[in-house]
């Protein structure tokens, strides 16, 4: 691939000049949009009572009349399911309709046991909601290639992106293919004990503009789910997949650039003319919608190959078709599944055997108080009440566990007892911050699957008590150093208070690490305004 | 007084319409399926004669709403798998069969 | 013979021992064998030694603290599954469908400890209403056999005047149940939606579909009734009504009910000898104190494109697990009728024809509620007739689809809506074909219909009359 890639923005340098110096540009932008599927972790099947936990067990040993399509069979609807539904729609700062619907979506597949799948078409449980992403992490300047990136790029000011979500709606899952060779012949085999698990869908708008944000955006969303607790969301299982649709469109045709023909490859993509644009008013004429991928890697890859096939083709004046297509997980490509020239047509109609659902305002403000801590007012709540810099507050947020872990340790810290060894009663005595916890936990000084919050404090107390020489002693270092580094000192006076790093690392040496750096530079400031300017 | 018009419902319709409804009509079939088709879709076609603004649908008549049940698994309705395949023709080691189908 | 005696006669036989389960059971195979092949009703018939034994099992426990079905024989169309049981639909494409699990209302009258004798003979899915549209062979009407026994519930409507059975369960989704009963002169009652659960019984049209009984008169379906209904977890659209004792309210006086007569319903196309019978019994309910009044419904030309579009739409889509792959056959078995049924719901639900078919017909479906609320605040039952004309030749209406549909214009409307209606017999034509009238009530309001249908009943014989077969 020739482009540049740059916020999921792409330049295109044509290997053509219009005239003396001026060079075309096609810049091109990718439009993505997700749909991921969720199977809900309930006890019972979405409209039957048969085991929602499908996995692992012996073919076709997990249906009942309903959910193996048997003549007369009628689904009635579990109430779980649809409150998870709605519950992860608010996660998802979605409006909550009064009314909603299940409906018929006719297709025929033999994994479909009715012919029919019950959906939600034009009334679905949650609509018009939000997610926030960070997205500044998402470049590497000298490379402009987009980066896994570490969180250490983070800085205070991380970019915000709100990818619109369009609706979260609750439907069933369909029976599982498998595809083998019986008596010489090709077949498929079917096993329906997944048939009728709950399945949410959430859908975004074309809102997204790269392969990595979209990686982001992904496990933000795993979060929610994991943190209300409504799913495993095990990929490995199936239990979340997604399926992206991605398009290609041209942002800016002819950006011209004074610049000779032998300059190109000088010129930098950071003058790229064009502007990011979040309108989604002239969507391209097509999208691809790639189906079932059920990892994060996979779908950036994905996506990443799409976007490079798409460019290649418009460069050579064709617009990529319309389809769906298929991931092959071995080769990294993706793959013209069924170019069904025709549109589905899927004639949804109001499913007849299931009356309608309205909320009461009152059940709605009851469903929102049932919203546990989500992970972004827990990243805030983190910063303000323990002082942690983004950058800590997302690593001990960004798993549940950790995030619990790290709290349980706090709340016991200034228990008497509990890390007092030696002396020191209760950690707090011994001063230790949320921020040492944080780091202990954050640079994984000890493994916190192994190692109990009480027993953590103790590492910490331990080391803190150690590390520790008397106060006088501290001083005379300083002063010895202050006095070697007479250069340093005026820097410091003139403003320079960058060299109070310098000083503190000549410090620290000198002390051999027996004390923190927090109460090195303290004292190091205190002794510094000590001395007369120079 | 109008004079209905037979709306002549086209074959390449009547094949779609199958096909989206999986019945596999031969030429024969859906040359027999074209007039009779069209003249139902004329008798019903009357609807559109009929005045419905501002009417809303309805879609069913229970009169009711929320109808739930709890999230239980109800393990006597369970059938067996030999109980699941026991009217299938095509079957193998559990599962049932159908001629291959391409995907994934 | 002991089958022509009402279900509460027999009970107290039962009890007083003048004859036993197995009399009645005998009695009743006995006429199977002598008429079902001329007649055709039964799909399935259960096996002899099975249904004796259940009914000397019967005897045996005695009849005490029992309910009134204990020991009675009975007939289920052949579109509620039976665990073990061939269910078809009439059609090849369950030709050899042996149901995982029962049917609500199959379970319900096994606890009650009815005996079932057989599966019956419809058209295919409830698709005509006239039994002519089977895999089966035909239905013949036991008052002519050259006839057809009216549908899609013929099966059921025909072994009962021919007495093969006290009672059968039947299913209406545009008058399935009504125009049979009409046509064959027994009684049959389309409940209100809701008001008897739906599970396992084999959908036609969801949101019409309604299970309800058919039987001799108006006291039987009010027994049957009172048993058959009720909340049923399975069925979501399943109402919590509580269900009257229908059966002990029946003398109720209905003095001073008012009975509407919809002047739409009486007008070109209803054959004449029809139009007097009704009128004829319209006097003799006044007789009673009931009052009469004519109204209108001008919806009901309407009536036939609601029903035949939403009820194929919904067909078209409840028929789609028909695949061969779980079950039965492959599509291709489907007849004529029900796929061309299945092509116009399947058009009608299509992108670009959803609007103006489908949903135009939801909308027009709104004003019929409204028409009939209307109406039926006017009056507390409307009477109408159930067919347009005496049940037709055999190859008369299925040779003529357009035909076939509009032999259903007055019994197509009440589904839509919901609202219950009974058929009881009225008369007979000079050539002694049965007639039968309709009256429609408010929803839920079965105990006021059968409380008239009752009191109808307790004046005239015409549900008493029945047909001369010969062996």
């Amino acid at each position: 691939m020739k482009g540049i890639l740059r916020f999921g923005r792409y330049q295109m340098v044509l290997p053509f000049a219009q005239n003396d110096n001026t060079i075309m540009y096609i810049n091109y932008e990718s439009i993505i949009g997700l749909e991921i599927h969720v199977e809900l972790k309930t006890k019972s099947k979405m409209f039957c009572g048969c085991y929602a936990d499908w996995f692992g067990k012996s073919p076709n040993s997990n249906t009942c009349p309903v959910c193996l399509g048997l003549p007369g069979a009628l689904p009635v609807t579990n109430k779980k399911a649809v409150e998870w539904c709605v519950l992860l729609g608010i996660a998802l700062n979605c409006e909550i309709p009064e009314f909603s619907k299940f409906d018929r979506k006719n297709y025929f597949y033999p994994d479909l046991a009715k012919g029919y799948q019950i959906s939600q078409y034009d009334k679905p449980f949650a609509i018009n909601g939000s997610l926030e992403i960070n997205t500044n992490q998402l470049i590497n300047q000298s490379t402009n290639k987009p980066i896994n990136a570490t969180m250490k790029q983070l800085n205070n000011e991380t970019m915000k992106k709100k990818i619109r979500i369009r609706r979260v709606h609750l439907e069933e899952d369909t029976g599982k293919l498998l595809h083998d060779v019986v008596g010489g012949k090709r077949v498929s085999l079917i096993d329906f004990n997944r048939s009728g698990v709950p399945l949410v869908e959430i859908v975004t708008e074309p809102d997204i503009r790269s392969s990595e944000e979209a990686r982001i955006f992904l496990k933000k969303l795993y979060q929610i789910i994991r943190c209300i607790g409504i799913s495993d969301a095990d990929m490995e299982k199936g239990s979340l997949r997604i399926e992206p649709n991605i398009s290609v469109r041209e942002t800016s045709l002819r950006a011209s650039v004074k610049q000779s023909l032998s300059a190109q490859t000088d010129i930098k993509i950071a003058t790229s003319p064009s502007a990011p644009r979040n309108d989604t008013n002239d969507l391209p004429s097509y999208k691809v919608e790639v189906k079932n991928i059920n990892s994060f890697s996979f779908t950036r890859k994905a996506i990443d190959f799409e976007i490079a096939r798409h460019i290649d083709l418009l460069n050579h004046g064709e617009t990529p078709i319309q389809e769906t297509r298929g991931w092959d997980e071995k080769k990294g490509i993706t793959y013209s599944q069924r170019s069904k020239e025709e549109a589905h047509d899927y004639r949804y109609f109001p499913e007849p055997d299931i009356p309608p659902i309205r909320w009461a305002e009152s059940q709605i403000s009851n469903f929102k108080l049932q919203i546990p801590e989500l992970p972004n007012v827990k990243l805030a709540r983190f910063m303000k009440d323990y002082q942690l810099s983004e950058y800590d507050a997302i690593i001990l947020t960004d798993e549940k566990e950790t995030a619990e872990y790290f709290e349980k340790t706090i709340s016991l810290k200034d228990t008497p007892g509990v890390a007092g060894v030696q002396g020191f009663p209760g950690g707090g005595e011994i001063g230790i911050i949320p921020k040492t916890i944080a780091n202990w936990i954050i640079n994984k000084k000890a493994d916190i699957n192994k190692v109990s919050p009480e027993k953590l404090l103790k590492l910490i107390a331990d080391q803190t008590q150690r590390s520790i020489i008397p106060d006088d002693e501290l001083e005379k270092v300083i002063k010895k150093i202050l006095l070697e580094n007479p250069r340093a000192m005026a820097d410091y006076k003139s403003g320079k208070e960058n060299v109070l790093m310098f000083l503190l690392g000549q410090v620290m040496r000198g002390v051999k690490g027996k004390s923190n750096a927090e109460d090195i530079k303290q004292k190091l400031k205190l002794l510094l305004n000590l001395y007369p300017d120079v | 007084m109008k004079v209905a018009v037979i709306k002549i419902v086209t074959s390449s319709i009547i094949k779609h319409i199958a096909q989206l409804a999986n019945l596999d009509l031969s030429d024969e079939e859906l040359k027999s399926m074209s007039p009779q088709f069209s003249s139902i879709l004329n008798l019903v076609s009357k609807i559109k004669k009929l005045d419905t603004t501002n009417v809303s649908e309805t879609s069913q008549v229970t009169g009711q709403e929320n109808v739930f049940r709890e999230d239980e698994v109800d393990s006597k309705r369970i059938l067996t798998q030999e109980e699941a395949l026991s009217n299938a023709k095509n079957k193998h080691n559990g599962y049932f069969v159908v001629d291959a189908i391409f995907e994934e | 013979m002991l089958a022509d005696k009402s279900i509460s006669e027999i009970a107290r036989a039962f009890r007083d021992k003048e004859f036993s389960s197995e009399d009645l059971v005998k009695e009743c195979l006995a006429n199977i064998e002598k008429y079902n092949p001329q007649i055709n009703a039964f799909i399935t018939k259960i096996d002899k030694d099975i249904v004796l034994s259940e009914a000397r099992q019967k005897d045996r426990q005695g009849f005490a603290g029992k309910s009134l079905l204990f020991g009675i024989p009975y007939v289920l169309k052949d579109s509620y599954v039976t665990r073990g049981i061939m269910t078809t639909a009439a059609s090849n494409v369950l030709k050899n469908y042996l149901p995982q699990y029962d049917a609500t209302v199959y379970c319900k009258l096994k606890e009650t400890g009815a005996i079932l004798l057989g599966k019956m003979n419809m058209d295919a899915w409830g698709h005509g209403g006239s039994s002519e549209n089977t895999d089966f062979s035909p239905v013949h009407n036991p008052w002519d056999l050259t006839r057809v026994a009216g549908g899609s519930s013929g099966g059921p409507a025909a072994a009962i005047a021919a007495r093969m059975c006290l009672f059968a369960i039947g299913e209406d989704t545009g008058g399935s149940i009504r125009n049979p009963a009409a046509w064959c002169n027994i009684t049959g009652l389309k409940v209100s939606y809701g008001r008897v659960s739906r599970y396992g019984c084999i959908a036609y049209a969801s949101s019409f579909d309604t299970v309800g009984p058919m039987a001799k008169s108006a006291e039987d379906c009010a027994i049957i009734l009172e048993t058959i209904a009720g909340h049923d977890m399975y069925d979501g659209t399943s109402s919590k009504n509580e269900v009257p004792r229908y059966s002990q309210k029946l003398a109720t006086p209905i003095k001073n009910v008012t009975v509407g007569m919809p002047e739409e319903f009486f007008q070109k196309g209803l054959d004449r000898e029809i139009k007097k019978a009704i009128e004829t019994a319209v006097e003799k309910l006044q007789k009673l104190g009931v009052k009469s009044k004519v109204i209108s419904l001008p919806m009901i030309e309407y009536g036939i494109p609601v029903y035949y579009l939403i009820g194929p739409s919904e067909t078209s889509s409840n028929l789609a697990r028909y695949d061969g792959i779980r079950y039965g056959e492959t599509r291709s078995n489907f007849t004529g009728e029900t796929m061309r049924r299945i092509m116009i719901g399947t058009y009608a639900l299509s992108a670009g024809y959803y609007d103006a078919y489908y949903k135009k017909a939801q909308k027009a479906r709104t004003l019929f509620i409204r028409e009939y609320e209307k109406a039926l605040n006017e009056c507390d039952v409307i009477l109408m007739p159930v067919n347009p004309t005496p049940p037709t030749k055999i190859g008369e209406l299925i040779n003529d689809p357009v035909q076939n549909l509009l032999a259903d214009i007055y019994t197509v409307s009440q589904n839509p809506v919901g609202v219950p209606s009974l058929a009881i017999p009225c008369g007979f034509t000079k050539s002694g074909l049965p007639i039968g009238m309709q009256l429609v009530g408010k929803m839920f309001a079965e105990e006021k219909l059968l409380q008239v249908g009752y009191a109808y009943q307790q004046m005239n014989s015409w549900h008493n009359q029945k047909p001369k077969l010969t062996p």
